[in-house]
């Protein structure tokens, strides 16, 4: 478990005040509306996207339903590739893992490559409590590592940082760690890449030891696909001379041939881009290219709990693109932090609570962080349906978690008036009769307090569309559909606009 | 550790209770009706396509032929002020015959990266170049030296010969042999890390020269 | 052909005149309305919040309820999407849980016959052109659940296009939820209000007089917050416009 988001509000309560933060709201919405814009245009250019994100879940399905089959056929390859495979149940394990492979070397640093896995885990808290220093190299989580900060996107954890932000935490922040910006750097962004670019170069130097993770895993051949953009995975993954990956089970595909349906849909999902500038695939250890010792971390942690349920487990085709991050509604508003976890945005609403169980007030108010609008769906390139999850998880947490006795006590009364349509007349009617002394503007409590407190109430009309109906319209052999029940006085005709 | 295998391994066996018994691994069917290109695969076409991608993603982007190709590289170079190239080990030696002052760090084993950091530029060829997506693709074959060497140096001159330009990733795969270390290179560095804006430039080589080697 | 309404039970409690300008809009088309009371409620509501058990009662009480009509038409593309899309699952999730084939048959039995009222008009009765009129500045929201789900595409432009008098205005970022989403604008009430603050500016920014939707749900969020800042914009449901004619003798609203 990762310590960092332990004490988090709940979602509503975070949002809540991210909502409130102009700063980070503009940054958001300039943000993802750039890449989600981008995104739409990537796609558009081919026009057998359809039939590239149905073979893409497909072949998903077809690993999460024989997983145990093509971990084994990767343990094998990995291991005659000259590597050497590691099994974790849970963070713990892994971390634990990473640190004794790191002891080993002898060495006291890690460089890294950008890993949700490791992000998941903790890691960098766990070797630092093992007195290892592991250095970020991704700029994205070099501004988060150099801001003492949290990832808020899977793809860019710094999105709630504009220009200015980095460039004064990159002067204020950059020599605690290592070589520091000049003091003339300016917000250009690339000057701040350049910086960076100084900045670690030292570090890729004299790395010996490098962690990372991976986008695919091919059963196959043993082959780790690692996708970036910048080269700092290229540096990580071929200098130093023990490399580490650490990918959670469920990043496996069959075959080597089924990387072309992947390596299309990540980049045009992920950067908008026809493909990422950078993909290192290697195998075990390669005689004089690259590391020396290569190890494996197969990743449980909750993977498996999550494949054990039948609607939830589609969660695990996830590539971590971040589509749905960026055309989401909720997460360019509440914010990456307000999800606490490194999986924010729709993905994270339904992965989060399914790998760490919905115990916990912050993951049992996940599934509830959607207007359920589809968007994240419709974009999803292995076609997550991201809704079902989320509606199928509140039915867990409705009869899982505590708290939601009053809930359900209260949906029951209520179907149990719409099923009996006399007593449900009878109702409606009774707000009708007493609509003048309804308040439009009061603060309410509960559910109705919510709405009210920035939104008026609608207006009561004088009658219901049924009594109106049966006022005016039905004919006796509708009678047949009776409500039974008073009869209703007549009302005429033009009730109250809204 | 094998006792968290053995468990791994249990739990997903308990999680898919509801997979028939009977369904073999890769019984569950793939629907493969994706095209294996997008474009024409006539091989001038190609070649044009594969520039265009390259270009858009600010590589820079030449086209010469077999016989110009030594002259080329050499007024790449000079253009660029490179005195230090670093070269694969089995680099074609005609492609050096027109450099003049021009010291080579030959790439091997116990060529550091301290050493290749020094380096301006370095030369390679390449393994294939897909048009579609404006990649050149580097095995670690012959004249591409062990994957640190291109990386190193801020600036990597690649040679694509017409004859490995593919229209696509499906074209591609299969030609490429997974036991050996690859990287697809698609432009060079690039960073959307600030705000989501493309900045080419980061760790990898800031500037890629590609050079087409067509048909005389 | 017997055709049916299903009004909703939001418009039934809350908004009958929507319901009132479908029963006069079809009248017009020359289309005979049924009103079955047995309806209530889709279940949508019980079903998104969590309680999918609690929605079956519903189900069931919905398919009989329009048990023996061609088509069932509804003012709402959310509700027919719970019946398309939901329905459906509710019925497998039945069956899986070996309870029996009885809901899935009962839910097969109503989807086809379906209706959200711009695929009526357009896809039944093959009409664009309804005769309306209102001589107003008009933008469009088109709701998830129609957009998404059911895939109404430009239906309601199409419609709102061919009505008289109307200057159709874009509404920009038109796809992107109002934040209504049922329960969700309780359970997340800042996000929810930002998203539909941020609605209501896209609608003024148009400078129409009227935001346009095709449910009343979600207008019901946006008119809360138009009328908590007196925004000079009226929200409408689209069979509202549509059912306006230059002879009738109230003024459209």
């Amino acid at each position: 478990m990762n310590t960092a988001y332990l004490g988090m509000p709940t979602f509503p309560r975070a949002a809540a005040g991210s909502v409130r933060d102009t700063r980070l709201r503009a940054n958001l919405t300039h943000a993802t509306h750039t890449i989600r814009d981008k995104r739409a245009a990537a796609v558009a250019e081919i026009d057998d996207w359809a039939r590239l994100r149905q073979a893409g879940k497909d072949i998903k399905d077809r690993t999460l339903r024989h997983l145990d089959h093509y971990l084994l056929q990767t343990e094998r390859a990995v291991t005659a590739a000259g590597g050497q495979v590691h099994w974790a149940a849970d963070a713990d394990e892994a971390n634990r893992i990473v640190a004794d492979l790191v002891r080993a070397t002898g060495e006291r640093e890690v460089v890294k490559v950008k890993s949700m896995a490791t992000q998941e885990i903790g890691l960098n808290e766990a070797l630092a409590a093992e007195g290892v220093a592991a250095y970020e190299t991704d700029l994205a989580e070099l501004i988060v590592q150099l801001g003492e900060d949290l990832p808020s996107h899977i793809l860019v954890p710094a999105i709630h940082r504009n220009r200015g932000e980095i460039r004064d935490l990159f002067r204020e922040a950059m020599g605690r760690w290592g070589r520091p910006a000049p003091d003339t750097l300016t917000d250009r962004p690339s000057d701040l890449a350049e910086a960076a670019r100084l900045h670690l170069r030292e570090k890729f130097l004299r790395a010996k030891v490098a962690v990372s993770g991976a986008n695919f895993l091919v059963a196959e051949t043993g082959t780790v696909v690692v996708v970036e953009s910048e080269g700092n995975g290229r540096m990580c993954l071929t200098l130093p001379e023990t490399l580490i990956s650490v990918v959670g089970i469920e990043k496996v595909v069959p075959t080597w041939q089924d990387l072309e349906v992947f390596l299309q849909l990540l980049p045009r999902s992920s950067t908008a881009e026809r493909m990422n500038p950078y993909t290192s695939m290697w195998a075990g250890v390669a005689e004089g290219d690259g590391p020396r010792a290569f190890h494996l971390v197969l990743l449980d942690n909750g993977r498996t709990a999550t494949l054990a349920d039948q609607v939830g487990r589609q969660a695990l085709r996830c590539i971590r693109c971040s589509a749905c991050l960026n055309v989401c509604p909720v997460y360019e508003r509440a914010g990456g932090h307000a999800y606490g976890s490194p999986y924010p945005g729709p993905i994270g609403a339904i992965l989060t609570p399914q790998l760490r169980g919905l115990q916990s007030d912050v993951d049992a108010s996940l599934p509830y962080a959607s207007s359920l609008c589809g968007a994240c769906y419709e974009v999803c390139p292995v076609a997550i349906d991201i809704p079902e999850v989320l509606v199928h998880l509140r039915e867990r947490v409705a009869e899982e978690a505590a708290g939601h006795r009053r809930e359900r006590a209260g949906v029951r009364a209520a179907t149990w008036l719409l099923d009996h349509p006399a007593a449900y007349a009878a109702a409606l009617r009774a707000g009708a009769r007493t609509r003048r002394l309804q308040p439009e503007r009061l603060r309410l409590p509960g559910a109705a307090g919510s709405w009210s407190a920035s939104r008026d109430l609608p207006r009561m009309p004088a009658a219901s569309f049924r009594d109106w109906w049966r006022a005016h319209r039905a004919r006796p052999r509708d009678a047949r559909h009776g409500e039974g029940g008073p009869g209703a006085p007549p009302f005429r005709e033009g009730g109250e606009a809204r | 550790m094998n006792g968290s295998r053995d468990l791994v391994l249990a739990r997903i066996r308990t999680a898919l209770a509801d997979v028939p018994t009977a369904e073999s691994p890769g019984g569950h069917p793939v629907a493969r009706a994706y095209r294996s290109a997008h474009t024409s695969e006539d091989p001038a076409a190609l070649r044009t396509l594969l520039a265009e991608n390259l270009a858009d993603y600010r590589a820079t982007v030449h086209r010469t032929t077999s016989g110009a190709l030594p002259a080329l590289v050499s007024e790449l170079l000079a253009a660029r002020g490179t005195r230090t190239l670093a070269v694969p080990a089995d680099l074609p030696p005609r492609w050096l015959t027109a450099l003049h002052g021009v010291e080579l760090v030959r790439d091997a084993p116990t060529l550091t990266a301290a050493r290749l950091d020094a380096a301006d530029s370095v030369l390679t060829g390449c393994a294939l170049a897909v048009a579609e997506t404006g990649t050149v693709v580097l095995d670690a074959g012959p004249a591409q030296g062990r994957r640190a060497l291109t990386l190193v140096p801020d600036h990597h001159v690649c040679v694509v010969h017409a004859d490995r330009i593919v229209a696509s990733v499906p074209r591609a795969l299969p030609l490429l042999d997974p036991r050996r270390p690859q990287t697809w290179i698609s432009g060079p560095s690039a960073t959307s890390d600030i705000e989501l804006t493309r900045v080419e430039g980061v760790h990898g080589p800031r500037s890629l020269e590609c050079v087409l080697v067509e048909p005389e | 052909m017997r055709v049916a309404l299903f009004v909703t039970c939001v418009n039934d409690a809350l908004y009958p005149e929507t319901g009132r300008a479908v029963v006069r809009l079809l009248e017009r088309l020359g289309v005979e309305v049924d009103f079955p009371a047995a309806q209530t409620c889709c279940g949508q509501p019980q079903y998104n919040t969590g309680h999918r058990r609690a929605a079956e009662p519903l189900l069931r009480r919905t398919a009989a309820a329009f048990a023996g009509y061609d088509h069932v038409v509804a003012p709402s593309g959310s509700c027919v999407a719970m019946v398309r899309d939901g329905y459906p699952r509710m019925g497998d999730r039945a069956r899986a849980e070996g309870r029996g084939d009885a809901l899935a048959a009962a839910a097969a039995a109503l989807v086809p016959r379906v209706r959200e009222l711009t695929e009526f008009l357009v896809d039944v009765l093959g009409v664009t052109d309804v005769g309306a009129y209102y001589p107003h500045t008009v933008t469009y929201h088109p709701s998830c659940h129609g957009l998404r789900t059911l895939g109404l595409g430009d239906r309601p432009l199409r419609l709102l296009r061919a009505v008289r008098g109307l200057t159709l205005i874009e509404l920009p970022g038109a796809e992107e939820c109002c934040g209504f989403g049922g329960t969700f604008a309780v359970k997340n009430e800042a996000v929810s209000v930002a998203m539909g603050r941020d609605k209501v500016d896209h609608a003024l920014a148009t400078g129409a007089d009227t935001l346009c939707g095709a449910d009343n749900s979600c207008l019901m969020h946006l008119d809360g917050l138009i009328r908590r800042q007196d925004a000079p914009v009226r929200p409408l449901h689209l069979a509202e416009i549509l059912a306006g004619t230059k002879a009738d003798r109230r003024p459209p609203r």
